[in-house]
C-alpha cells in the first residue's frame, strides 16, 4: 500500500505539467478566438471525443489487434535472429549489417508499397510493425547476451557446461534487463506504428480515423484519438513493468 | 595411460608451456600435489597465475606440457577441478541453495536431489538459514561462502582457488582464512590455491611454491612445517614469521631478476 502511493507520489510532478500545459492551451485558445478547426481547447477535444466515443472505440479495436499480432511477429523475430547470432560467429557477422540496414529503410516510402503488394487486411501493417520493432528487441538480446561475464562462462565451463546450457543458465537470465529495456522502446514504437500503417491504408483503426478527421477539419477529434493512442502506449509501457517483475523479479533495479 | 611413478600424487602438472601469440606466458611449469594437501601458489601480479590455471582446468590449451590427475593424463579435461573464480559470480536470479546446486545441475543429478546435496553443507558453511536468501542478501564473507559451497560440492579431485578472500576486507579475509582452516581439516580436499597475499598463503597451505615473473615458472618452494590445527596464535609465532619471511624474500628476488617490470595484465 505504502508502495503504491509512494509510486504515485512520483507521479505528481509529470501530472502538475501537464494540468499547467492544459490550463494554458484553454485559455490560449479562449482568449485568443481561435477558430476549433485550428485548434481546439482541450476541453472541447474531451466532449466531442467522448460523444464519438463509439466510433472511437470501433477503430480502437482493430489499431490493438494490429499492435499485438505485430508486436507478436517483431518479438518472435527478434529472438529468433538474437539466439541464432548468439549461437553462431557466421551468422552474427552475415546478420549484423542487414540488420543495421533494415533500419535505413524509409518506411514513409515502403509503406504504401506493402498495401500495393499485401493489399489492406492485416499483413502490410504486420509488416510495418515488425520492421520498426524487431531492431531495438534483437539488439538488446543480442548484446544482453555478449554482455556475459567472461568468468561466468568459464565457471559454467568448469562444471561442464555444454554451449546451449552456459546460455541456458547464464546468458539468457543475464539478458534479462537489457532485453526488458529494450521492450520498452519497442513496445512505443509499436503503437506509433499501426497508427501509421493505418494512417496510409486501412479499413478501420485509429491511424485511418486521424487521417478521416484530418480532411473533414475535424481537429479536435483528430486530437482525441491521438489521446487514446497516448493512453494506449503509456498502458503497454506500464504493463512491461509488470511482466518483468512476474517473469525476472531479480533484474528490477531500485 | 597410469604412470604408477606419479600415481601417489593426486595432480602432477608437467613441463606446462602456453604463449599468447608472440607473448609467452608459461614457461614450463612442473608441481606436483599429494592427495589431501593444500599448496599455495604466490607470484608478482600479472606473471601468469590465472593462466596457469585456466590451462589446468583445462579451459585453454597448453602449447606444451600435462596435467595428470591420480596417474592419468587429464591435460585440458575440466571434470576433474572443481574451479572457483576470483569473485562469487553467484547469479542473482536463483537463490543461494539454487546457486550452489548450479554444478551438480550441469552434472544432470536432478534438482532435487542437488539440492538435498548441497542443503548438508549449509551448516558447516555458516549458511544454514539463507537458502532461500538472494545472493544480494548475503554479507560478503556469506558470499564468498556460497561460492566455495558451489564449488567443493561438485566433488571433484582437485580444488582450484583463484583467489577466493582478494575482493574482502582485511577483517572478514582474516575471519573467512580461519573458518576454511578449521572446516578443510573435516573434508580433506586437495585444494590449489592462488593469493597475493603471502600470509594467506603461509597460513593456510602445506606448501608455497613461488612463481617467477612472466613468462612464469616455479622458482621456489616453501615448505609449511607448521602444525595444524593452526589458528590466530600461530600467525604471531618466530616460525610463522620466519616462513612468511622466506616467502617474501623468494617474491621479490624474482621481480628483481625480471628483465622488465611485471605489468599487470590479470585483471
Amino acid at each position: 500500500m505504502k508502495a503504491v502511493a509512494g509510486r504515485l507520489r512520483r507521479l505528481v510532478p509529470a501530472l502538475v505539467l501537464v494540468a499547467v500545459g492544459l490550463l494554458g492551451w484553454q485559455w490560449y485558445v479562449t482568449a485568443s478566438g481561435v477558430r476549433p478547426q485550428v485548434l481546439p481547447s482541450p476541453l472541447r477535444v474531451l466532449t466531442e471525443g467522448w460523444a464519438f466515443r463509439a466510433q472511437i472505440w470501433a477503430n480502437t479495436l482493430p489499431t490493438l489487434q494490429v499492435t499485438a499480432v505485430g508486436f507478436a511477429v517483431s518479438l518472435a523475430v527478434g529472438w529468433a535472429i538474437a539466439v541464432a547470432v548468439d549461437f553462431s560467429p557466421w551468422l552474427r557477422r552475415a546478420l549484423t549489417p542487414l540488420l543495421v540496414a533494415s533500419q535505413t529503410l524509409p518506411i514513409i516510402a515502403i509503406a504504401p508499397l506493402l498495401i500495393i503488394w499485401f493489399g489492406f487486411g492485416l499483413l502490410p501493417k504486420v509488416v510495418v510493425i515488425a520492421l520498426v520493432t524487431f531492431f531495438p528487441i534483437a539488439v538488446g538480446l543480442i548484446e544482453g547476451f555478449a554482455r556475459t561475464d567472461r568468468q561466468a562462462t568459464n565457471l559454467l565451463r568448469s562444471m561442464g557446461a555444454s554451449r546451449w546450457e552456459q546460455f541456458r543458465y547464464v546468458r539468457l537470465p543475464g539478458a534479462m534487463p537489457s532485453f526488458f529495456t529494450a521492450l520498452r522502446i519497442g513496445i512505443t514504437y509499436a503503437v506509433t506504428g499501426a497508427i501509421f500503417a493505418e494512417y496510409v491504408g486501412a479499413s478501420a483503426g485509429l491511424g485511418i480515423f486521424m487521417n478521416l478527421q484530418k480532411n473533414s477539419f475535424r481537429t479536435d477529434l483528430v486530437l482525441a484519438a491521438v489521446l487514446v493512442t497516448a493512453l494506449i502506449s503509456i498502458t503497454l509501457y506500464g504493463l512491461t513493468f509488470l511482466v518483468q517483475r512476474l517473469v525476472a523479479p531479480w533484474s528490477r533495479r531500485a | 595411460m597410469l604412470d604408477p611413478e606419479r600415481a601417489e600424487h593426486k595432480l602432477v602438472i608437467e613441463g606446462l608451456r602456453k604463449a599468447f601469440g608472440p607473448l609467452p606466458v608459461l614457461d614450463g611449469v612442473d608441481f606436483d600435489v599429494a592427495p589431501g594437501e593444500f599448496v599455495a601458489l604466490v607470484g608478482p601480479s600479472g606473471c601468469g597465475k590465472s593462466t596457469l590455471f585456466d590451462v589446468v582446468a583445462g579451459l585453454e590449451p597448453p602449447d606444451a606440457g600435462r596435467v595428470l590427475v591420480d596417474g592419468a593424463d587429464a591435460t585440458g579435461r575440466v571434470d576433474p577441478f572443481a574451479y572457483m573464480p576470483q569473485r562469487d559470480l553467484l547469479f542473482p536470479w536463483r537463490t543461494v541453495l539454487d546457486n550452489t546446486t548450479l554444478g551438480l545441475e550441469v552434472a544432470g543429478m536432478p534438482r532435487k536431489a542437488a539440492r538435498a546435496r548441497a542443503g548438508e553443507l549449509f551448516e558447516p558453511f555458516g549458511l544454514a538459514g539463507f537458502e532461500r536468501a538472494r545472493p544480494a542478501e548475503l554479507s560478503g564473507g556469506m558470499r564468498q561462502r556460497a561460492a566455495l559451497l558451489r564449488t567443493v560440492v561438485q566433488d571433484r579431485a582437485v580444488l582450484l582457488l583463484d583467489e577466493p578472500f582478494g575482493a574482502l576486507d582485511a577483517l572478514t579475509r582474516i575471519d573467512m582464512q580461519l573458518w576454511l582452516e578449521g572446516v578443510r581439516a573435516g573434508f580433506g580436499w586437495t585444494v590449489l590455491l592462488i593469493t597475493h597475499d603471502i600470509r594467506e598463503a603461509v597460513f593456510l597451505a602445506d606448501r608455497v611454491l613461488v612463481l617467477g615473473p612472466r613468462p612464469t615458472s616455479v622458482r621456489h618452494e616453501v615448505v609449511v612445517d607448521l602444525p595444524r590445527p593452526r589458528g590466530v596464535a600461530m600467525i604471531t609465532q618466530p616460525r610463522f614469521a620466519e616462513l612468511e619471511a622466506r616467502v617474501l624474500e623468494q617474491v621479490s628476488r624474482g621481480r628483481a631478476d625480471a628483465p622488465e617490470p611485471a605489468r599487470d595484465s590479470e585483471h
